[in-house]
């Protein structure tokens, strides 16, 4: 099952439960405001470093182009619309939303 | 016998996934609404309160002075729908001070991984 997130993790907890919860393997895939998370050199980037150890991390490029998110945490992966569209329909999705 | 296998088929697994507190957004009246209304509909429901989601099942609410009505009061009524499957995420409910004592109906503490595997086995997962 694809784990959608689109807050930001400064403020909200959805990534933190969707990382907790989600079956070990599962992708997460951070857009909107979620892609924050992926920012390099934050407080929450060694949290998102253990996320990876479990889950690969997808974050959406025109939302962190649209954010300015230039550095990610190492082991993100960029995907763009088609993408996106590939990984939802793969399996199934639930949005933390 | 063939009628009732069809009848089955068009039963779906669907899980609801509760992360609001009660009073502060609508969501989570909302989705109690929902999974009431669905419910009636003689589906496989799965309710589970996750994060916030774990105070709008504390008894005691008391909404009289905020001016709204509270629906701790319409869990009860989920049994009566044969909405029966109502878990509990242990960390979330432990991070917030609560034990199942606190609950105004019985639930089910669950883990997270336990959680994960009934998440995989829905038709659909509906987030509120």
């Amino acid at each position: 099952m694809l784990h959608m997130v689109n807050k930001s993790p400064f403020s909200n907890s959805a990534l933190e439960e969707a990382a907790r919860i989600a079956s070990k393997g599962s992708p997460i895939l951070l857009i909107e405001d979620g892609v924050y998370a992926a920012r390099a050199g934050t407080s929450f980037a060694p949290k998102l470093a253990d996320i990876l150890k479990d889950h690969p991390v997808y974050v959406l490029t025109p939302d962190l182009k649209a954010r300015a998110v230039d550095k990610l945490v190492e082991g993100v992966e960029q995907v763009d619309y088609s993408g996106f569209v590939d990984l939802v329909e793969k399996d199934k999705v639930h949005s933390w939303v | 016998m063939d009628e009732e296998m069809e009848v089955n088929e068009n039963v779906k697994k669907v899980m609801f996934v509760m992360r609001k507190a009660p009073h502060g957004s609508i969501y989570s009246y909302e989705g109690l609404e929902t999974v009431l209304i669905t419910a009636a509909y003689e589906q496989d429901m799965t309710m589970v309160f996750v994060g916030d989601g774990v105070f709008a099942l504390v008894k005691g609410q008391d909404t009289t002075d905020i001016g709204i009505k509270g629906f701790i009061k319409t869990y009860g009524a989920l049994e009566h729908y044969d909405v029966e499957k109502i878990y509990v995420d242990r960390v979330s409910m432990e991070e917030r001070g609560l034990t199942p004592d606190d609950f105004a109906i019985d639930v089910e503490v669950k883990e997270a991984e336990e959680i994960a595997a009934l998440m995989e086995e829905q038709h659909a997962t509906i987030p509120y």
